[in-house]
């Protein structure tokens, strides 16, 4: 590695200081033995010989070895820890398929306040009827939305959605006394649609892509029998493109008596502008840590709620959210026919509490004009890279399928690799250095070097060419000397990693005790 | 903007690929918009209309339970740098939350005694039923066997997921309060996938867990996977599932410094014996090197999971619960290696004294009676009231105590009528237990003479 | 990493799959365009012996870090052995393809099968350019 290589490269955003480059050490190696934080309250009731109260062969022999450690230890230590990780407070994170939207702070203050954060989830209705009404409200937002009359919250992401939502299919046909094997998912689906196909016990078929990005209809005609108990569909598809055959589709798949599943991981493009349930679909799922701002946390906490036509409703998970005649809210979990808990309790309750209050602050105009921003977003950042001449960003980069997008756009590095050495990996590493997140790489599978690019309505003008021109300075420098993005990043805490290492001997937790 | 792109408008672009008929046309049915003071306004209100456990005397349990969670939970869950990036798929500049999973699966393998555990779930059932899919995956076989013991919504969420991959579910009932071991193995034949019980289990009372292990592995030709839902918290002094014998051990992590929520979102916790590695759900992160030299974190063992693996992958979870299982690291740090045994024996010490104080009021025995005194409890114990639990728990409430959840009304059991499962937790003081006496015993004679009276 | 190479004693399935027969048995591996694709393999979990192998089907699997790829049985037969020392090395598989990198030893249920399979020179030209 020579020295020019190694500096941050000028003008980058990012600076070595900007997030730490210190060796790193885990908590269990900070402390000392017999230092502590927790302060145990007082024993106020009578002392009992604990060996009386709990017998040798049940307990435990010897205290886990947790840190030994003090409050302010615990706060640096964690503090400097988070000061290693890139957010999307601090910086453009256009992550495709994930709606790497703005978390309003508004949102984590409404859901501490006490009768939200501090409510169990096995208090009598009567005594938490702002918490159901909060998700009656929220499950009729979300069916206005979709255009579909009933709504579950409880899925915890958007996969248990998914599982869900076949899970559903699997009890609508078995309650028409059908047996059905099969269910059917575009090549370039999210990989939770077929990984969730085989958890449900059906099994995959794959549909190809005709050549505008959409799904081939002859393909989906010779695939679609009495066999097929559904078509899993995102719509924008994972190239960002709106399917404009969607009608036709519905009809073949309803024409077997199959259903047809929303994948709803894009539906911040056409919030207010386009329903799924218009469209012919029975089931949807929403993410609300992407549409509807729920902060991604790391991953996660996520949520994933699902909205259905009125054949599916008798099937529902327990419990449900019911209103009476006098407008009081209540939990059904007396369903019949209901294909019972996908989990403990209502569902992730302190995700409606800051979905519901996005959807409050933001109200039906505010809805269609995020998505609208969105979509200008997406289509102007790709014509500000297919305009950029010097260097010709668009030949190494091409668009991988048609002209204009919706929320997000697919990008091929092939070209790329072949001209300039450079593999979307390398492209992806090189902006870390100019201080942006890069997009999702290698996704869709059927698109050779892919970067996926979702900017959302969050971003202004000035950052989506800042972002261009990233873009542009990558590619000129890799035309005179490849080998700099090949090693990059050179300015984050580390640097590119071992992957191989990792898999081959796992060290999954520390050495201790 | 639309000059770059070529277009007069936005809708433009719309209309150019979204086909007219299933366009919205009009605007949603929605309220418009709120300025940020109001829609707080509108959500304070809400929350008013909740009694939560800052408003009353809460002694509700039953798999989520009102904990303290020192202020440092708070303060490091809403930094940026935590709160608002996603899934660490950049590892370079993802080494904050890496490490915190390399952290947490740490202390959850050293809490458990199990050597691999994942970087968490989505919350305790639905933990519960993915371990059902991995035994299944495992061994391919066609039946689970679930000890009663095991929490009502994990054995809800047990059957909802089986019926899907088609696996049969058999339940154990239990005797005195604990899983019947005979009822037990022999439900366990050649063809169980798995073995399911909870420590402690639904009604408090301990298990024994090796016992258990021992009897499940030993009642057929070929063993079950053995499964444990475990209370984290008591792990301080609960004898840890790795040293049971016990093979997967899963369980719910809001008691590790996660809020009520009203039910979420918490995180679930996974670990297992080595040799399931392979097979576990969800995201794992490994240590490594940088091309440095430089001791890093990435995501590892990716094959098993869906967007490489897709129809065949070991589960369908994507996201993994991180900024919950940070929480629960946080505050595992913050307890320590002594105070999580001094916790451990706090709750243990109150517990006995609630039993004990509410068991000698009148109508008020321990629901499994007959041996109330050899089943060890820690932190919750099931009561039979000698009167309506609704009409009791109304009366109670009155006076700003819920003295627990109305065990019936959980499980459906008709051996659970009259229960009520109390919780302790180290926020309710002797004082606070002594009150509940008071109101719960004068509840419950109050209801038995308007019973007689209406008789 | 070794040089492109598809020796000419070895027999080529379409789905990059190599055969080396030897009588009734025959040695199975990987091609090098196939461990190419994958990236360097860091894990083998080799199939029992006794398993039962079927022309055209998959019978095992080979990991790389970010992909997982079946492997296709070029012929049907029975495991009568299998390379236990790929478990600690898994990068033989990448290393040497056709040497130390073999995967498992089968006893061939129909020898004739063998003639439906390529010589290094169809099989090459199957790669393209």
């Amino acid at each position: 590695m020579n020295a020019a290589t190694t500096a941050p490269p000028a003008g980058s955003g990012l600076s070595e200081t900007s997030l730490q480059r210190e060796p790193a050490v885990t908590i269990f190696e900070r402390g000392a033995p017999g230092r502590r934080a927790f302060q145990c309250p007082a024993l106020d009731v009578p002392a009992v010989d604990p060996h009386e109260l709990l017998p040798a062969h049940l307990r435990r022999s010897t205290p886990p070895a947790l840190p030994e450690i003090s409050e302010p230890e615990i706060v640096r230590h964690y503090v400097r820890l988070s000061k290693r990780n890139f957010d999307l407070d601090s910086g453009f994170y256009p992550l495709g398929s994930c709606t790497m939207k703005h978390n309003p702070r508004l949102h984590e203050r409404v859901a501490a306040l006490p009768g939200h954060a501090r409510l169990h989830p096995l208090q009598d209705p009567a005594r938490a009827q702002g918490a159901l009404e909060l998700m009656w409200n929220l499950e009729r937002a979300l069916s206005e939305i979709s255009g579909l009359p009933h709504v579950s919250l409880q899925p915890s992401a958007g996969s248990h959605g998914e599982l869900a939502g076949v899970l559903l299919t699997r009890a609508y046909h078995e309650s028409r006394g059908e047996t059905r094997h099969k269910v059917l998912t575009p090549d370039t689906s999210h990989g939770t649609n077929p990984a969730t196909v085989t958890m449900a016990g059906f099994e995959v078929v794959a549909l190809a892509t005709n050549p505008d990005g959409g799904i081939d209809l002859d393909d989906l005609r010779t695939k679609a029998d009495s066999d097929v108990a559904c078509l899993m569909l995102t719509n924008p598809n994972t190239l960002g493109l709106f399917d404009p055959n969607i009608v036709e589709i519905a009809e073949i798949v309803h024409g077997v008596g199959a259903t047809l599943y929303y994948d709803g991981a894009n539906l911040n493009a056409i919030m207010g502008l386009s329903r799924p349930g218009d469209m012919g679909f029975d089931i949807v799922h929403f993410n609300l840590h992407k549409s509807f701002t729920q902060p991604h946390g790391g991953g996660g906490p996520g949520s994933g709620p699902i909205a259905v036509s009125e054949r599916i409703a008798p099937y529902l998970p327990v419990p449900t959210v019911t209103r009476d005649e006098d407008g009081h809210f209540n939990l059904d979990h007396e369903r019949s026919q209901s294909i019972g808990r996908l989990r403990g309790f209502q569902g992730n309750y302190g995700c409606f509490v800051r979905s519901y209050a996005y959807i409050c602050s933001l109200g039906a105009e505010g809805l269609k004009d995020a998505s609208e921003t969105a979509v200008l977003n997406a289509n102007y950042l790709l014509a500000r890279l297919k305009n950029t001449t010097h260097p010709p960003v668009a030949e190494y980069l091409p668009l991988a399928y048609g002209k204009l997008c919706l929320h997000e756009f697919v990008l091929s590095g092939g070209p790329m690799k072949r001209e300039l050495g450079l593999k979307t990996l390398d492209l992806a590493k090189r902006l870390l250095d100019h201080g942006f997140h890069p997009p999702t790489v290698y996704f869709p599978l059927l698109v050779d070097e892919a970067l996926m690019v979702e900017p959302t309505e969050t971003e202004t003008r000035e950052t989506l060419d800042a972002f261009a021109d990233a873009i542009a300075a990558i590619l000129s420098e890799a035309a005179d000397d490849p080998e700099i993005a090949r090693n990059a990043p050179y300015t984050t805490p580390v640097r590119r990693l071992d992957e191989v290492a990792a898999a081959k001997h796992p060290v999954i937790r520390q050495a201790l005790s | 903007m639309l000059d770059a792109i070529g277009v007069g408008s936005v809708g433009e672009i719309f209309d150019r690929q979204i086909p007219a008929p299933v366009r919205l046309g009009r605007p949603l049915d929605l309220p418009a918009g709120l300025p940020e003071q109001d829609v707080y306004e509108h959500l304070r209100a809400l929350a008013q209309r909740n009694v939560s456990a800052e408003d009353e005397l809460c002694f509700l349990g039953a798999g989520m339970y009102d904990h303290y969670v020192p202020a440092l939970v708070d303060m490091l869950m809403e930094r940026s740098e935590f709160l608002t990036p996603y899934t660490p798929y950049q590892p370079e500049i993802s080494q904050g939350g890496l490490q915190v999973m390399f952290e947490y699966q740490t202390a959850i393998s050293e809490l458990t005694a199990l050597p691999v555990s994942n970087a968490s779930v989505y919350e305790g059932p639905s933990a519960v039923a993915s371990a059902g899919y991995m035994a299944r995956l495992h061994n391919g076989r066609g039946r689970f066997v679930v000890s009663a013991g095991l929490h009502p919504h994990s054995i809800a969420t047990l059957r909802t997921y089986a019926h899907g991959f088609g696996v049969e579910v058999i339940e154990v009932p239990l005797r005195e309060g604990v899983t019947d071991i005979d009822a037990w193995a022999a439900a366990i034949d050649e063809d169980t996938s798995a073995a399911f019980f909870a420590q402690p289990n639904f009604y408090g009372a301990v298990e024994d867990a090796a016992a258990l292990s021992a009897a499940a592995k030993t009642a057929a030709e070929k063993a079950p996977v053995v499964i444990a839902q475990v209370d984290p918290l008591t792990l301080g002094i609960l004898a840890p599932p790795g040293d049971c014998g016990v093979d997967v051990a899963v369980g719910e992590g809001q008691s590790l410094g996660n809020r009520l929520d009203f039910g979420g979102p918490s995180f679930g916790f996974f670990a297992a014996r080595e040799e399931f590695l392979r097979r576990m759900p969800g995201r794992i992160a490994g240590e490594t090197r940088d091309v440095d030299g430089r001791r890093g974190f990435v995501l590892t063992l990716q094959t098993r999971e869906q967007h490489i693996r897709r129809a065949k992958a070991t589960s369908n979870i994507c996201t993994s619960q991180a900024l919950n299982a940070l929480a629960g690291v946080v505050y595992l740090s913050w307890l320590g290696r002594q105070g999580i045994v001094e916790l451990g024996e706090l709750l243990l010490a109150r517990t006995h004294y609630a039993l004990q104080t509410l068991t000698e009021l009148e109508g008020v025995e321990a629901l499994h009676s007959s041996s109330s005194s050899s089943q060890p409890v820690v932190r919750e114990f099931a009561l039979r009231l000698d009167a309506d639990v609704a009409a009791v728990r109304e009366r109670c409430a009155e006076q700003s105590i819920n003295p627990g959840a109305d065990l019936y009304a959980l499980t459906g059991r008709e051996e659970d009528r009259g229960g009520l499962l109390v919780a302790i937790t180290e926020r309710r003081t002797r004082a606070d237990i002594d009150r509940l006496a008071d109101v719960l015993g004068a509840a419950v004679a109050s209801e038995r003479q308007s019973q007689a009276v209406g008789a | 990493m070794a040089e492109a190479s598809y020796p000419d004693d070895l027999l080529y399935h379409a789905e990059h799959d190599w055969a080396r027969i030897e009588n009734d048995e025959a040695v199975l591996g990987i091609t090098w365009y196939a461990q190419d694709a994958l990236g360097e393999v860091v894990f083998f979990d080799p199939p029992a012996v006794g398993t039962a192998l079927s022309q055209g089907e998959p019978y095992t699997e080979v990991e790389s870090v970010k992909a997982v790829s079946d492997v296709v049985a070029p012929l049907s037969g029975e495991i009568v052995a299998v390379n236990e020392a790929l478990a600690d090395s898994p990068q033989a598989i990448n290393e040497d393809p056709y040497g130390a990198g073999w995967l498992v030893r089968v006893r061939l249920s129909d020898t004739a099968e063998s003639e439906t399979l390529m010589d290094a020179v169809a099989y090459t030209a199957t790669l393209g350019g």
